[in-house]
């Protein structure tokens, strides 16, 4: 028998590898589920679940439903609207709320990193962690680590390459995290304004050019650009932008001749990707990457739903 | 403490092949030969006894019938209970279901249980045409109106005993066990 | 009211004296000192065999919330804070709501404070209107109505010629400016050390030359000028090295740092806990290394904690939504007797940082135990360990990221003009 260490999931950073390998290998049986013509098991039935967004994100929030869904339990989704939102008080509110209502687990997206925490710490449902802030998006590391799994046979000792905008990254940030735990070896890029203070520190090396990451890499990993992030003044244009760190026909020669394409999506195209590479199934695996998300997530959700032992 | 007592071997290599070969007969006397004729084993133990099932029948038809496995974890009713979780073992139906006869295989029948839940699990794949359940052992004390078609050995046990199926797939040795349980 | 305090070692760093006297305290007065004084009829005599007596502390840098945020702490209340913490003088911050940038304001505080009768609350009026940077205060009217300094504080004067000027004409009237140094927009959207931490903690970072580019900046200008300025709660190397520097030119700077900035670091935050929410905010251990010595070589003159009492509702929620700050008057005292037991500073220099100094800064005739000065005395028990509590705190702040630290040494009596403000000897 085997179990999850923690009530909830909040990153990867708390994670174990015994316990990454477990939710891995529980998605990896997940997935055929989804291939059946009744695509539903009755495992969580009379179990509901709480999808609480303070942050728009339809894809996010669709394959949470669809895990929970798939598993028979009642989904319900809460999005909360930015404006309420910057009061402040609203989570705590919000949180004592739902625990009247008595869900099995709560599912929060939010813009603040360590909102997750906060709520973990004042309710005693489990709490998964869709995101919050540049802080942490676990279930996508671990969608993200089970494609690699699943296209490489396993994550150690390969060379993972993250471009993009790492400063403002949850999703770097979580796979920095976890592939560094199961051996892998990571190489972060971009520009040097997108490069948050010490990154070295996190056990990966730091570049500010794509063609030095992804030369040799097994998977390249493109991350979504923040249009407002211009504003900020981190970088001077979108164009300038894609001139340097599109992954296109070219530049991914570099790469291992076998080496897959990942992005969290949505992508903005001709910008983190050319059109061509990100619709080539040859080393394009963003659609798998969609797929397995539904599995992570029934797996969390799985694991964490039980007694109160 | 109680004392541990060595556990007693109610049936060992012979005995099982014996059961398995009387069972593949039984099977082809009760469906009249191997029309639409599928075997389903329940993981783990079903899954070994389902194909040499499958052997066996293909030996004496000269064909091979279709064998699935089918986890039952997820349609457990306990599942929720304890947030102690059994591995997640893949499932694999690689036919349609519908309008088949399925040999559901497993190595104890006990509560019922968890072949309750296995009917719940193929139902979801398709109709099939009927559901016959094939067993090593069964050892009395259901809590469901469940019964088994082919039955290896009724082996009368009480609560506090544990009876373990040991094959030569996963345990290197073919063996029926029975022992306190400590 | 005559009281004799008998038997203690007084540590007065305005005399250099360390020795074990006699102080004789009549009408709020210090009347005499000496080895052995007979009490006089009708004194009350407190015998101290084992206590240290100092000048009463002083904690230039405080926030009273009143008039405006009376929920998270009045000036009854912070005042009370105060004497229980060792302190028998605080100077209290401008933010209050309305601001502190008028008369009107001022002799409210002042009123308040007489009318709690606890510690001496000096006011320290705004710079600006509004404390917004744009337009000065009428800093001559606000030092007749009792302000003893300016600053915006938690607003730092970003627009260097206003910045100038406030400190030409505070400096003509002799008040001293107070700058909370930090460049909004360096800081800007930041809500930790830029670091490790930040980047693991996917928060945004405030570097440190956000607080040092002002420090720089206004040194530049009291230099130009020839005008002081005293720079608020020092929190990193850079801060103190360009102070330092400033120092030996012979320039007329003088700072401060808060307990919490020699004693924690940015890696406190790591569970996101609220209470560690500081602005500037928690540095590096180096940071730590570096403000020490400035306490130890005189470059940093005074500690004062930044008394920021908050609701719980203020605290207890997101990261970004929490307010800054420690409700610190009860624990500061604690805190930088570490700094003693750690051979970091002499008792000399701690009592200096901690009353003498901020006396010098703000030009009050206090910081003393010198014959005829007024009798603003605080007894510490320099042995008693003790555990803090955030729920026995007498502010109305109980945020507190020291809640459960072990303590050593405690102000056990507060005197404020000879009158007993708080006694916690039975403690
Ligand atoms: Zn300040």
């Amino acid at each position: 028998m085997m179990k999850l260490a923690k009530k909830d999931i909040l990153g990867i950073q708390e994670m174990t590898v015994d316990e990454i390998n477990l939710i891995l290998e529980t998605a990896e049986s997940f997935l055929e589920i989804s291939t059946r013509e009744i695509k539903k098991v009755p495992t969580l039935r009379g179990k509901s679940i709480i999808n609480l967004f303070y942050e728009a994100s339809t894809r996010t929030r669709t394959s949470f439903e669809i895990a929970g869904k798939r598993l028979s339990a009642d989904t319900i989704n809460i999005s909360a609207s930015t404006s309420s939102v910057v009061k402040g008080e609203t989570l705590i509110d919000t949180a004592r709320n739902l625990e009247a209502m008595n869900p099995d687990i709560i599912v929060l997206r939010h813009s603040a990193a360590g909102a997750p925490h906060l709520l973990a710490s004042l309710v005693r449902q489990s709490i998964i962690n869709a995101g919050d802030g540049a802080h942490e998006h676990p279930s996508q590391a671990l969608l993200d680590m089970m494609t690699i799994r699943e296209k490489k046979g396993r994550l150690a000792g390969l060379k993972v390459a993250i471009i993009g905008d790492i400063l403002h990254s949850r999703v770097a940030r979580s796979n920095i995290y976890g592939l560094s735990k199961m051996g892998a070896r990571i190489v972060v890029a971009g520009p040097a304004t997108m490069m948050p203070r010490n990154i070295e520190q996190m056990g990966v090396k730091a570049c500010t050019k794509l063609e030095e990451a992804i030369t040799d890499a097994d998977v390249v990993m493109m991350l979504r650009i923040q249009l407002e992030r211009q504003k900020q003044n981190i970088f001077p244009s979108l164009r300038e932008y894609a001139q340097h760190y599109c992954l296109n026909r070219k530049n991914i020669k570099l790469a291992k001749p076998d080496a897959i394409v990942m992005h969290p999506g949505p992508i903005n195209r001709g910008v983190e990707i050319s059109p061509d590479i990100a619709d080539d199934p040859a080393c394009s695996v963003i659609l798998d990457q969609v797929n397995n998300g539904v599995a992570v997530r029934m797996a969390l959700l799985y694991l964490l739903s039980g007694g109160n032992e | 403490m109680p004392e541990t007592k060595s556990p007693k071997v109610v049936m060992d290599s012979d005995g099982i092949e014996r059961c398995l070969t009387r069972i593949a007969y039984e099977i082809l006397e009760k469906n009249k030969g191997i029309d639409n004729l599928v075997l389903v084993g329940i993981r783990t133990g079903g899954i070994y006894l389902a194909e040499r099932l499958q052997k066996k029948i293909s030996a004496i038809e000269n064909t091979k019938i279709p064998l699935g496995i089918l986890d039952i974890t997820l349609y457990r009713d306990d599942i929720t209970k304890t947030s102690k979780k059994a591995p997640l073992g893949k499932t694999k139906i690689p036919f349609d279901l519908e309008d088949k006869k399925v040999i559901l295989v497993d190595d104890v029948l006990f509560t019922g249980r968890t072949i309750r839940a296995a009917m719940d699990a193929l139902i979801d794949f398709g109709r099939p045409k009927m559901i016959q359940l094939a067993v090593l052992i069964d050892r009395g004390h259901r809590e469901l109106p469940i019964r088994a078609d082919y039955v290896g050995k009724n082996l009368p046990s009480s609560l506090w005993e544990a009876v373990s199926v040991n094959l030569l797939e996963k345990n290197g040795k073919d063996e029926v066990l029975i022992e306190e349980e400590t | 009211m005559k009281l004799l305090l008998k038997g203690a070692r007084v540590i007065d760093p305005s005399q250099k004296m360390d020795a074990r006297i006699d102080i004789l305290v009549e009408e709020g007065k210090i009347s005499s000192c000496g080895t052995t004084i007979k009490a006089p009829p009708a004194a009350q005599v407190i015998n101290l065999t084992d206590m240290i007596v100092v000048p009463g502390l002083i904690d230039m840098h405080v926030h009273l919330r009143e008039p405006g945020l009376e929920y998270k702490e009045t000036i009854a209340t912070g005042s009370a804070a105060a004497v229980a913490g060792g302190f028998t003088s605080i100077a209290c911050m401008p933010n209050t709501d309305p601001v502190n940038d008028n008369r009107s304001i001022t002799e409210f505080i002042r009123r308040k404070a007489s009318e709690a009768n606890l510690a001496n609350v000096y006011p320290i009026g705004a710079i600006s209107v509004g404390s917004e940077g744009k337009q000065m205060t009428e800093f001559w009217d606000l030092k007749e109505a009792g302000v003893i300094a300016l600053s915006d504080d938690g607003k730092p004067v970003m627009d260097a010629a206003l910045m100038r000027h406030a400190m030409e004409y505070a400096g003509s009237l002799d008040l001293p400016v107070i700058q909370h140094c930090e460049d909004i927009n360096l800081s800007a959207g930041g809500l930790m050390n830029e670091g490790y931490w930040s980047t693991m903690m996917g928060l945004p970072g405030i570097p440190s030359i956000a607080e040092e580019a002002i420090v720089g900046r206004d040194i530049l200008i009291a230099e130009y000028t020839q005008t002081r300025i005293h720079i608020a709660h020092v929190s990193t190397a850079g801060s103190v090295r360009l102070i330092r520097d400033a120092k030996m030119r012979g320039l007329k700077v003088t700072a401060e740092t808060a307990p919490h900035y020699f004693t924690l670091t940015d890696e406190c935050l790591q569970d996101y806990d609220t209470s560690y929410k500081v602005n500037p905010p928690l540095r590096s251990t180096a940071d730590i290394a570096a403000i020490n010595e400035g306490l130890a070589d005189g470059t940093i003159d005074a500690i004062a904690c930044d008394h920021a009492p908050h609701a719980r509702t203020d605290k207890e929620v997101e990261f970004v939504y929490a307010a800054n700050g420690i409700s610190g008057l009860e624990t500061s005292l604690g805190l930088s007797l570490n700094l003693v037991h750690e051979g970091i500073l002499t008792w000399e220099k701690l009592i200096a940082a901690m009353a003498c100094n901020p006396a010098r800064i703000l030009n009050l005739d206090k910081g003393t135990l010198k014959k005829g000065s007024d009798a603003d005395i605080t007894v510490i028990d320099p042995e008693q360990t003790w555990r803090v509590d955030v729920k026995t705190f007498v502010s109305r702040g109980k945020n507190s990221p020291f809640s459960g630290r072990k303590m050593k040494g405690r102000a056990v009596l507060t005197l404020v003009a000879g009158d007993i403000k708080y006694d916690g000897r039975a403690l």
